[in-house]
């Protein structure tokens, strides 16, 4: 277990493929720590390309927060593209790490961060060239101990097999906490090996471990049971979640990639949790209450992360950033700060109200004004019941106007496609929002050339959600909803040309609902598509649905179940959901009441500002809403030294060559 | 809020232009220009320089990138850039701060103040290209072979498709000399030419007029260690320093 770097042997293969800035680390704000003396190490994963993988936020935060402790080596490593891959297995080179290049598999533990299920085919790539078993169950001491993260670990189930541990909810607190009982476990001599420290882990509510638990299938084929194997580990592990965000300011020191990669900006994250009940919204089920940082937190974050940095755009993040409670303040503040300064802030989607328009105008002040986003979910006023997103057309027509007559010119639009109780008119809705939005538009700026873009992403139901029950639409009742979305919109020659149209086909959501809803038996699914070629899955260049279509016809059918039974089936209350065991606090006769309410176009408002509804997550988990207001004022920053005035130039520092030929 | 337009009112002009010589070294050549320019953007904010804004909705930092760049993979010596400044500062401090905030590998070798076209005094780069698993003696047949020739096309691609660019007209001098018994040297001073023949391309050029033919078994390195204006030496003048090329220095001079 060296931590030996495998640069000298990775490097003659780098002029041979595409990107090789991705591989070599050394990032600004990278951290390389000896790996003696370390008492834990941790390789943290980001099962998707680094372009796509840098910027995610919890990856950072875990690395930073880690790295912070002086026994702990954290590093990262991210899914190498096809090409190196090849290159890795000709010249037997493990998996690496992009800080130290270590190999992972000498790392203690491997911690996953899965963001979508996308990355699942991924995972089992890394785990292959890193040398670990693919299998938790054909894994032995040495073997890093493989523990997933992030939203979709929420139901790890399709990924049970090859999992040693699932952590639930915020990381932060958790990943020390269990580097406490490995550090512990380890001073001890290891005693009982790798099933005993994971019975500890267990034990201390930290992790979900999927192998103490065991499935029973009943006859129709969905889950009769799902029980502990063990007396001594709690039979409903929980989610983490983590209070007092002010008190946890990471990522303090954000990365600063040399590649292109999706985010080119920094992100401070001003609350988490959302209450706004929409549906459709993993993230925001999982992640109650809400709790947000302070303004004054957020501005010395923002404030030491550009100067750590450099970076010119920070990204305010959150679920529904403008429902921070001071958001105009923060606006107002943030911008008198970085007044002249060319730097710009914005928020990743705006909620559909003039007041937003304002914030985005202030956000914009001093650097980029790109467009604005808003996200109307879905094209009638029935079907935003259904989703509870509550958006009427006067409002969104009235934001729109007002943002094209204060100059944005471009304005974009997110829809979904596939909603329960969806139908045709609902779609069509979509052009006839973008049809008034042209109009207003034109009308508010008094030019034509203003553009609005309508971006759907197929709706894919997803576990602790009230639409958990749901059946998801067919793929071809989504291609076929788009297309005549598509030619309504092309027809309409007023607007046809301003109106921008982004979506794709419906066929990988499918594989997202098989993977987000499936249970212990997708795994073989997955693992078949892997042996078969299977890799970025979330890349239209590399996704394959007939791989995936053949893959499950062949494992799954001879169980009695097929991908139809996960994806388009309607559930019934009491049936055993895969994730039923793992408590995200969400109480499930609310969630089920909830999905009733969708079903007869019935809204419910945010407990932010009515009382409670009962959805039982502050009672279960002990916690409750954090917000403001704080009333706390940004101070103007101090003023800068500025470099010294030009002095005449000596004579020495005439610049000679630096090399030459002799 | 009164509506901004993308056109706005006019930024004022720089106040002062600098010109910078940096260095790209170690894995860090494996950053492309792009990369390069992405980095550089940063470690201005970061060093808090006072750079010039171009005008509308997106405003960008002066940044002039002088010539061609080192290909992806390739190291440089003697890569330049001019900024555009929004205050006059002394070139040795921007310098030092600017270093100071870019990553070890982005290395800034020389800061002047900017007088004249830089573009005027650049027309040929100087190459060393390290290739381990080459004899000398293996090299020095290529070498001479292609210097023989009157002219070697050899297959660029570019934007535009595959193009024939000349290798042999745009080979000004070559020498070769031995690192290691199986690693060879090779100091090459190629013209500019459009487009650009890269260190690559003289690889390629060098494997074909070969006989046998000469091949690389391990990825080749080179650096690019020099541009500036020909002598008529084969040497090349110094760009940051105003008529240099007439002072007929010896500091680079190659045998022909
Ligand atoms: S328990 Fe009540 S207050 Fe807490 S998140 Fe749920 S609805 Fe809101």
């Amino acid at each position: 277990m060296s931590g030996q770097s495998l640069f000298p042997r990775l490097e003659p293969l780098l002029p041979r493929v595409r990107k090789p800035v991705q591989y070599v680390g050394g990032e600004g704000n990278s951290t390389v720590k000896p790996w003696e003396p370390a008492s834990v190490r941790w390789c943290l994963l980001y099962p998707d390309a680094y372009e796509v993988g840098l910027p995610n936020q919890g990856l950072q935060i875990l690395y930073e927060v880690l790295n912070e402790q002086p026994d702990v080596v954290a590093e990262r490593t991210y899914a190498v593209l096809p090409d190196l891959e090849a290159l890795l297995r000709e010249h037997d080179i493990p998996q690496f790490t992009v800080d130290a290049h270590r190999p992972v598999g000498d790392f203690d533990i491997l911690g996953v961060s899965f963001a979508t299920e996308l990355g699942y085919t991924n995972l089992l790539t890394v785990l292959d060239l890193a040398g670990i078993p693919l299998r938790a169950a054909d894994r032995s001491d040495e073997h890093p101990l493989v523990i997933a993260g992030g939203h979709a670990a929420f139901n790890p189930e399709p990924v049970a097999d090859f999992l040693d541990a699932a952590v639930l909810g915020d990381g932060e607190q958790a990943a020390l906490d269990i580097t406490d009982v490995v550090r512990a476990f380890r001073a001890a001599g290891s005693p009982g090996g790798r099933q005993e420290l994971l019975a500890r882990l267990a034990r201390r509510r930290l992790v979900y471990v999927p192998a103490f638990f065991d499935v029973r299938y009943g006859d129709d084929g969905a889950i009769a049971a799902v029980t502990p194997n063990r007396d001594d580990i709690p039979a409903r592990p929980a989610k983490h979640t983590l209070t007092d965000l002010d008190s946890w300011p990471y990522p303090k020191a954000p990365l600063v990639p040399f590649a292109e990669t999706v985010h080119e900006r920094m992100s401070v994250e001003i609350f988490r949790g959302c209450t706004r009940g929409c549906r459709f919204c993993q993230a925001g089920m999982i992640t109650r209450p809400v709790r947000e940082r302070s303004i004054d937190t957020i501005g010395a974050m923002v404030e030491a992360g550009l100067a750590a940095s450099g970076f010119s755009e920070v990204g305010l993040l959150s679920l529904s950033s403008a429902d921070h409670s001071e958001i105009g303040e923060l606006a107002t503040q943030l911008a008198d700060r970085y007044e002249g300064t060319k730097t710009s802030l914005s928020l990743p989607s705006t909620r559909v109200d003039a007041f937003n328009v304002t914030l985005a105008n202030e956000f914009s002040r001093n650097g980029r004004r790109s467009g604005l986003t808003f996200a109307p979910e879905g094209g009638s006023e029935r079907l935003r019941k259904v989703i509870n997103k509550m958006v009427s057309e006067e409002d969104l027509i009235r934001t729109v106007s007002a943002a094209y007559a204060q100059g944005w010119r471009q304005v974009k639009l997110y829809f979904m496609c596939g909603l329960p109780t969806e139908t045709d008119e609902d779609v069509l809705g979509i052009a006839r929002l973008a049809r008034e939005v042209i109009r207003a538009g034109r009308a508010a700026s008094g030019q034509r050339d203003i553009r609005c873009t309508v971006s759907i992403g197929g709706f894919v139901p997803k576990p602790h959600t009230s639409f958990q029950w749901a059946g998801q639409a067919p793929w071809q009742v989504v291609d076929q909803r788009l297309q005549l979305l598509r030619d309504t919109v092309r027809a309409d020659r007023e607007v046809a040309r301003a109106v921008g149209f982004r979506y794709h086909d419906g066929r990988p959501s499918i594989v997202e609902g098989l993977l987000a809803r499936g249970d212990r038996r997708v795994g073989r699914v997955i693992e078949r598509v892997w042996r078969e070629g299977g890799r970025f899955d979330g890349w239209s260049e590399h996704f394959s649905y007939e791989r995936w279509e053949r893959a499950a016809a062949a494992e799954l059918e001879p169980l009695g179940v097929s991908l139809d039974w996960y994806t388009t089936r309607d559930r019934a209350e009491r049936e055993v959901l895969p994730w039923d065991h793992l408590d995200a606090g969400l109480d499930r006769d609310w969630l089920w009441s909830d999905w009733q309410d969708a079903l007869r176009e019935s809204d419910l408002d945010d407990c932010r500002w009515t009382p409670c509804y009962d959805c039982g997550v502050c009672p279960t988990m002990g916690t409750q809403i954090e917000i403001g207001p704080t009333h706390r004022k940004l101070l103007p920053l101090a003023p800068v030294p500025s470099l010294p005035e030009k002095q005449p130039l000596p004579e020495k520092q005439v610049p000679t060559s630096a090399a030459s030929a002799s | 809020m009164p509506p901004r337009r993308p056109d706005g009112p006019p930024t004022p002009p720089p106040v002062a232009r600098v010109r910078l010589r940096f260095a790209k070294r170690g894995r860090l050549r494996f950053l492309s220009q792009l990369d390069i320019a992405r980095t550089f953007e940063r470690g201005l904010r970061r060093a808090r320089i006072p750079m010039a804004y171009s005008a509308g909705f997106t405003p960008h930092p002066k940044v002039s990138w002088v010539g061609g760049a080192a290909p992806t993979g390739a190291a440089s010596e003697a890569e330049y850039v001019e900024l555009g400044l929004a205050a006059d500062v002394d070139p040795e401090a921007l310098r030092a701060a600017l270093d100071a905030a870019l990553p070890p590998g982005l290395d800034l070798l020389a800061c002047v103040p900017a007088e004249g076209s830089i573009a005027d005094r650049i027309d040929g780069s100087h190459w060393r290209i390290r290739l381990p698993g080459v004899t000398e003696t293996e090299l020095s047949r290529a070498v001479a072979a292609l210097l023989a020739r009157d002219s070697v096309e050899v297959e660029r691609k570019t934007k535009n498709g595959p193009r024939p660019v000349d290798v042999r007209a745009a080979v000004i001098c070559a020498v070769c000399r031995a690192e290691l018994p199986d690693c060879a040297i090779l100091d090459v001073v190629v013209r500019h030419t459009t487009p650009a023949v890269r260190p690559d391309d003289v690889l390629t050029a060098l494997g074909v007029v070969a006989v046998p033919p000469l091949t690389f078994p391990v990825p080749p390195e080179p650096t690019r260690l020099e541009q500036g204006l020909i002598r008529a030496d084969g040497t090349l003048a110094d760009p940051l320093i105003p008529n240099d090329s007439d002072t007929g220095r010896s500091a680079g001079r190659l045998p022909a």
